[in-house]
């Protein structure tokens, strides 16, 4: 058992993952000597060497087009998008190459590739450093996306997503990197470990289902702790996996519950909210009291990061659609 | 000089055989065979290949044209550079096609009628690049390059390159046209490459057109210029003539698996079909310049280099003809009987692990599709 942060965490991760297996590669802007901006890489091109852990020039495109020839040779590349919003140079590569190749080939060739990219705001970065793109790749078929919330899902879920045959945009809430320090028992098997495309439960309850995931989890733990002292039992789900997307644990909490709100800091219009609220409507229809609300950021660019307190959810907001799904 | 004004004229071409079908000597590169062939005979290959690469295209164009095929990418003209260029691969080494390199996919022994599956929409072009050392073909302009570029950096971290045993050190081939040229992504190749000395020869084939613009809306340099920019040579070979692209396209894999590095070489040719059989280029080019090129016939300078010499009898040239129109007849009927993959196939390669929602997708259309059957029954 090791107390660490979400950033040590997946430092600790990816480092085991490389001492696992010898064709995991890691390749972005910064990652070697530097460790990355966020230092996440950091010390492990100084134990495994360049060629395992590349500089690569500063060409977004050229970081995931060069990982998918690697992938082609064998090899199993872990890629770093330095921040969210510098992610668009790279999209043509990842959504029409790296989501297509196993589709295209009838199987014949795989896609082992991880894309973390830290994501989302909170932390008054300029422009294009606070963005969540997840939607992007959520809908397109072939990429798998996950987000971790806590230190624990940090240290498993990097390498769970390194060990996937399939392609897995891992989104890291940057936010959260340094935010908490916790328990990760590193020697855990890793059948005790809830399996990567799965959504758990990050506190129990019994009046309303919360479901978010990546840096709203933190947020609505607050809010169900919130609610708490209004005598109001609030279940947290943890979503994870954002495709595909695991609604199990939620709809068997909303059976009980009645309720849910969805809370998610990237846009609302056509965000995972609009997909999971129309699921759920589907699969929960005779067992909800109310509509299934959502709480996201408002349909603008994300704004200077003096204002982000305005535009991101926050607790006052979802507690705000948790009270309104009581009036119905 | 105006905007327009083609900036490429046709200096600096590496040459071995004139459209006359004369042999002639370049300082730098000449054509030679691996030892213990006969070099009349891989001439003679060379014809043949080139010939039936020309029956499949024109034999596609056809298909295409009654309704058999949804697309073509024709490559008439562009035989010699795809020739000389995929007769210059070593077994292990890997290439990475665009969508044009039929001659190419021919010369790694890939059956014709896989390549039109593609075409016909019957596949993505599903073969296993594996078992060919080609890669798909890639119909975004440029990805490729990087593909490669990173196949040839995984290359180099399996040790093979610069070992000497030329049984093991492998080169990447990667192509591309000249519009591609103008591509973020094939830049960001060259550099990649460049920065890792990966072993990744860039064959541009110039073809002068990317659709309806011409090469001097890409480049104001000539391309193979380029390469020098990205700090490797860059060499421009005549690309309709299948000697000197095979020596130049030989020399360059060879340096990139001495490790060497990369290397740039423009096939200067010409697409003297249209860009696919949707276009139209009696609306962007002048005939003259098509009659022009005609006189450049990739295919012709070599039946008349090898005629003129006593290399090959008539009944030779007739004997290839007759190849041609059996693979024609076999292409013909091939493309037809083509089967249309089972649809309940798409839900199975999305993923190599398949997801739950997916999963019930499958079962639903299954159920869905079956629910009709019984009531034909």
């Amino acid at each position: 058992m090791t107390r660490m942060t979400l950033a040590k965490a997946l430092n600790a991760g990816l480092r085991a993952a490389m001492e696992k297996d010898d064709k995991v590669l890691l390749m972005g802007e910064d990652v070697g000597r530097l460790g990355g901006v966020f230092r996440i890489t950091d010390g492990l091109q100084k134990d495994f060497g360049e060629d395992r852990v590349l500089d690569s020039p500063l060409a977004e495109s050229g970081i995931i087009g060069t990982a998918v020839g690697m992938a082609m040779r064998g090899y199993r590349p872990v890629c770093e998008i330095q921040f969210d919003g510098f992610v668009y140079p790279a999209y043509d590569q990842i959504v029409s190459q790296v989501a297509k190749m196993h589709f295209r080939t009838r199987g014949m060739v795989t896609m082992p590739l991880v894309i973390r990219i830290p994501y989302g705001g909170g932390i008054g970065a300029v422009e294009h450093h606070s963005e969540s793109p997840e939607a992007q790749f959520a809908h397109t078929p072939g990429l798998k996306v996950v987000t971790c919330s806590n230190p624990v899902d940090g240290y498993f879920m990097i390498q769970q997503a390194i060990a996937s045959d399939d392609p897995v945009i891992f989104l890291e809430p940057k936010r959260q990197y340094h935010a908490d320090k916790v328990e990760v028992n590193e020697g855990a098997e890793m059948s005790d470990i809830a399996p990567l495309f799965t959504s758990t439960v990050a506190r129990p309850g019994s009046d309303l289902t919360l479901l978010a995931y990546g840096p709203m989890v933190k947020t609505c733990l607050k809010v169900a702790e919130a609610a708490a002292l209004e005598g109001r039992s609030i279940e947290v789900i943890d979503l994870r996996s954002l495709s595909p997307l695991d609604l199990g644990p939620a709809e068997e909490s909303i059976r009980r519950t009645g309720r849910a709100v969805v809370a998610h800091e990237a846009h609302r219009n056509l965000g995972m909210g609009a997909e999971i609220a129309a699921r759920l409507a589907e699969s929960c229809f005779y067992s909800l009291e109310a509509p299934v609300l959502r709480v996201g950021s408002y349909d603008t660019p994300y704004p200077p990061s003096r204002i982000e307190e305005d535009y991101l959810p926050d607790l006052d907001r979802i507690l705000d659609a948790v009270d309104r799904t009581f009036e119905f | 000089m105006g905007l327009n004004d083609p900036v490429h004229p046709e200096p600096d071409l590496v040459q071995l055989l004139t459209p006359e079908g004369e042999r002639v000597d370049h300082p730098d590169y000449a054509f030679a065979v691996p030892d213990g062939t006969d070099e009349a005979e891989v001439i003679r290959g060379f014809y043949r290949d080139m010939l039936l690469t020309r029956r499949i295209d024109t034999e596609s164009t056809a298909l295409q044209r009654h309704g058999e095929l949804g697309l073509w990418a024709q490559l008439l003209g562009q035989e010699a550079a795809q020739i000389g260029s995929g007769r210059a691969f070593a077994p292990q080494d890997f290439v990475f096609p665009t969508y044009r390199e039929h001659g190419v996919a021919w010369c790694r022994g890939l059956d014709p009628l896989q390549v039109l599956t593609l075409w016909r929409g019957s596949e993505h072009g599903g073969w296993d690049p594996a078992e060919y050392n080609f890669a798909n073909y890639t119909v975004v302009i440029g990805a490729q390059t990087l593909h490669a570029t990173g196949y040839a950096m995984g290359v180099q971290r399996d040790g093979l390159v610069g070992t000497g045993d030329p049984e093991r050190d492998t080169a990447v081939g990667v192509y591309f046209g000249d519009g591609a040229s103008s591509q973020g992504d094939v830049s960001e190749a060259m550099v990649f490459a460049a920065s890792y000395n990966a072993p990744v020869v860039f064959l541009c084939q110039n073809n002068q057109w990317a659709i309806s613009a011409g090469s001097e809306r890409q480049s104001r340099i000539p391309l193979y210029q380029r390469a020098s920019g990205f700090g490797f040579p860059g060499v421009r070979v005549d690309g309709n003539d299948v000697l000197a692209v095979n020596a130049v396209t030989r020399a360059a894999l060879q340096r990139a698996r001495d490790g060497e590095g990369p290397m740039l070489i423009e096939a200067f040719t010409y697409r003297m079909g249209a860009h696919t059989t949707t276009d139209d280029p009696t609306r962007y080019r002048t005939s003259d310049d098509v009659e022009h090129w005609k006189l450049k016939d990739p295919i012709a300078r070599v039946r008349v280099y090898l005629s003129r010499n006593g290399l090959a009898a008539p009944e030779w040239f007739a004997d290839v003809d007759e190849e041609a129109d059996e693979l024609g007849h076999r292409l013909r009927e091939g493309c037809k009987a083509l089967p249309d993959p089972d649809p309940v196939g798409m839900f199975d390669h999305v993923y190599a692990e398949q997801t739950p929602e997916l999963a019930r997708q499958r079962a639903d259309f299954v159920a869905y599709r079956d629910s009709f059957a019984e009531v034909v029954a």
